[in-house]
């Protein structure tokens, strides 16, 4: 059986008026090393920790390679590497040039994009038409832009001379694991800094695609370093090192806190993107059509494994019933399963711990006595999958209504006034992003006025730039990624060396 | 025969909580000694239950302030700069009392501090916020916004300028602020906060606290209901614990430069944005 063949088998038997014939994309363009080494000085090399570990593909459960586990001394050296990089050479190479390094990641990466989008979808699970048109695209725009700023820096900053911090630990999650590095490394270096990345366990094999990028635009050794490792292990060591000055987080507010406090009293630089749990608010004028695709790409775009996903769903009590009916027509059409078919709507959950963890969260949704509604569409048999859920009779006190579930489960809720919707928004720890659908714009700009939330999405969702600023209110963190925003962050305004 | 003397009448050195002066809930005060150790009032010695009843205060009072039209927030402010020109002889007193070198000077400058920050109200979202040039059709923007509810532990020394030199960018904004005030001289605080309730600073948008450092900046940094801490006056030693303790909300913390307060780098419009939120809203753009 050709590859192709043997996929379409894995690809369940498509049904009722939307079938599809499977269109998989080729994986032949990926060439998967057996073993992948850490990124340390500008040299592929041996960890000392002896380590290695699996990275397997979830969709199919199959391995993909073994990656090199970072262990302390590996952690030293790579600081290390990344200190002697920025005092000899990056700190004080003009901005234009440092530029020109920058605009040679986004080129290649542009070059290479359909490389990273299936290598992407085969170690993160997510369909191949988002990897192809969202996660790269915007990868190559975020090193783009910031090389723009690399030599305009003093602009951004009206009456301060800005100068870079030295090394930055930046610690990436699994969720979109090519575009966080471009977020964490396009301001880190654009400012003078250098990094030194570590990817998120499960999903390494495009931050070593992307050092192999690095590699060819011949930075120098050591502005870069890439070093995987669990979080509680690797992560800490490097967020504790004393020559790492700053240290840029995207993850869970969970880990955020306990990284938080780990570097207590340091005096180190922290920007922490967490959790999120955001509420898309649907007023009775809104373009209901167009609400449901936002609904439905706000909740399960990338299975909803998004941080800003928007989980918590408010309709206005008028058009509930309306609603409700448009969106469950709409998950029936939903095309589950193989993430290299470019059909694909919804890809598989990235590991078997975050499937656990969706599985008990919904199980306690139905438990606490809300109504749950799956479509009924057929699954592969290996890998991890979770159908497109939505939960009705949900109370604010539920779980699902609090907790992030970070995959593809929506808790739908009611109101009647403005006042109402607000009230209930923004009654949550979170507060990273908020949907807001009306044909009213007054009433859009009062909403938007009202959300305790960093981004604000009006009659849209889920929408990035690399010149728009993101981050969150109150526990989902603080600090802007993107935009002339995203570089204070990076940057000593103040001459303090903080 | 001579009249007999007047015997001069001395005040109560209280708390400012939610636009009222009222004692400690606990009953207790301590000495205020001037810098030659001369007793100079008996303060108010704030409790745990006067800091949660001034940041509850501070939470009521913050979305009427925020609300307000930044014009008039700045109208606001510079009329705390004009009532202290009016009581500037009581604040230089009370800073030579502290040992200041120079009383003159620093209320000069703490004064013009305020009409500096004033003027900040309606500008700083045009400096620092801005429209973003997205590669699609959407109009999008970014400003700040008022975190909500600040800490403010203001420096030992410098019990004027020091103090300004926090509260005022914090507010400038619409966050409302729990002031520590300068555990060794907390008179000039005392005195801003009867300035400030004779403004029109609305109740509540400030609130003074009087008391103990260490025992104050525990509770604060953990109360769970305040969005963030400026921690310039927190001593070293301290700022494991209130990081640690701050993780639990992800309160911001935010510490001055380490600059001259009499300096121009001790003002700037990022002590203002230390303390807002970056908010970037989106809307498509079509016919």
């Amino acid at each position: 059986m050709s590859e192709i063949e043997r996929r379409e088998d894995r690809t369940p038997g498509r049904r009722g008026p939307w079938a599809y014939s499977s269109a998989p994309e080729g994986r032949e363009i990926v060439r998967l090393q057996d073993r992948y080494d850490l990124f340390v000085g500008g040299r592929f090399i041996e960890p000392k920790s002896g380590r290695y570990f699996e990275t397997i593909n979830p969709a199919t459960e199959e391995t993909l390679a073994q990656v090199a586990e970072a262990g302390e001394e590996d952690v030293d050296l790579a600081v290390r590497a990344a200190r002697e990089a920025w005092e000899e050479r990056w700190r004080d190479l003009p901005g234009k040039e440092r530029a020109k390094y920058l605009y040679r990641i986004a080129r290649a990466l542009q070059e290479r994009s359909r490389e990273f989008a299936v290598l992407e979808t085969m170690n993160n699970g997510k369909p191949i038409k988002e990897s192809r048109d969202v996660d790269v695209p915007l990868a190559a725009a975020h090193f783009f832009y910031y090389a723009g700023w690399a030599d305009k820096i003093e602009y951004a900053f009206p009456g301060r001379t800005p100068r870079p911090l030295g090394v930055a630990a930046q610690i990436t999650p699994w969720n979109f694991p090519l575009l966080m590095c471009a977020w964490k490394l396009a301001p880190a270096l654009a400012t003078g800094n250098t990094a030194v990345l570590k990817p998120a366990s499960t999903t390494p094999l495009t931050a070593f695609l992307l050092a192999e990028v690095i590699e060819q635009a011949e930075l120098p050794p050591g502005v870069v370093n890439v070093i995987p490792g669990p979080g509680g292990r690797t992560g800490e060591w490097l967020a504790r090192h004393p020559d790492v000055a700053k240290i840029a987080f995207t993850g869970s507010t969970e880990i955020g806190k306990i990284l938080r406090r780990s570097v207590a009293g340091t005096g180190k630089r922290l920007t922490l993107e967490l959790g999120g749990k955001a509420a898309n608010i649907v007023f009775e004028d809104a373009p209901l059509d167009q609400a449901i695709e936002g609904i439905v790409n706000g909740i399960f775009f990338n299975q909803g494994e998004v941080c800003c996903a928007g989980s918590r769903l408010f309709v206005q009590e008028s058009v509930f019933e309306v609603v409700l009916d448009k969106l469950k027509a709409r998950l029936d059409t939903l095309r589950v399963g193989d993430p290299l078919d470019k059909n694909t709507d919804v890809g598989a959950i990235n590991s078997r711990d975050q499937l656990e963890k969706i599985t008990e969260l919904v199980q306690s949704g139905i438990e606490e006595g809300a109504e749950i509604y799956q479509p009924d569409c057929p699954l592969p048999e290996r890998g991890f999958w979770f159908r497109p859920t939505l939960f009705t009779n949900v109370s604010q006190s539920h779980r699902i209504a609090r907790e992030e579930i970070f995959g593809p489960v929506l808790s739908i809720l009611t109101f009647r006034t403005p006042e109402e919707a607000v009230e209930k928004a923004n009654n949550t720890p979170y507060g990273l992003s908020a949907g807001i659908w009306t044909e009213k714009g007054s009433r859009i700009l009062w909403m938007a006025e009202r959300m305790k939330a960093g981004v604000v999405w009006a009659n849209t969702f889920n929408r990035f730039d690399p010149s728009s600023p993101f981050g969150g209110y109150k526990e989902s963190g603080f600090g802007r990624e993107g935009g002339r925003h995203g570089l204070e962050p990076y940057l000593d305004l103040d001459g303090s060396g903080r | 025969m001579s009249a007999p003397e007047r015997v001069p009448v001395k005040r109560t050195a209280k708390l400012f909580i939610g636009g009222e002066f009222p004692r400690s809930e606990s009953g207790r005060a301590y000495e205020v000694l001037s810098h030659d150790g001369r007793l100079l009032a008996w303060a108010a010695r704030a409790s745990r239950k006067d800091l949660r009843d001034a940041v509850r205060a501070a939470r009521d009072a913050q979305p009427g302030w925020a609300g307000r039209t930044p014009y008039n927030r700045g109208q606001i402010l510079y009329r705390v700069a004009e009532l202290m020109e009016g009581r500037r002889a009581q604040f230089e007193a009370e800073l030579a009392d502290a040992g200041a070198p120079d009383p003159r000077r620093g209320v000069d400058a703490a004064i013009d501090r305020w009409v500096w920050y004033a003027g900040w109200c309606d500008k700083v979202h045009q400096v620092l916020g801005g429209t973003n040039p997205v590669a699609a059709p959407y109009f999008n923007f970014t400003i700040p916004e008022p975190t909500g509810v600040v800490g403010i532990v203001a420096p030992p020394d410098q019990a004027l300028l020091g103090l300004v030199s926090r509260l005022a960018p914090a507010i400038v904004s619409g966050n409302t602020a729990v002031v520590i005030a300068s555990e060794p001289s907390p008179l000039p605080a005392v005195s801003l906060a009867e300035v400030l309730a004779t403004s029109d600073v609305p109740g509540g948008v400030v609130n003074v606290l009087t008391g103990f450092t260490r025992e104050l900046v525990p509770w604060l940094a953990g109360h769970m209901d305040v969005n963030a801490v400026d921690v310039t006056g927190v001593p070293d030693d301290l700022m494991p614990e209130v990081e640690a303790l701050a993780a639990e909300n992800m309160k911001r913390l935010h510490r001055a430069p380490d600059v001259d307060p009499f300096s121009p780098q001790a003002q700037s419009p990022y002590e203002i944005t230390a303390l807002c939120e970056m908010k970037t809203v989106w809307h498509p753009i079509g016919a």
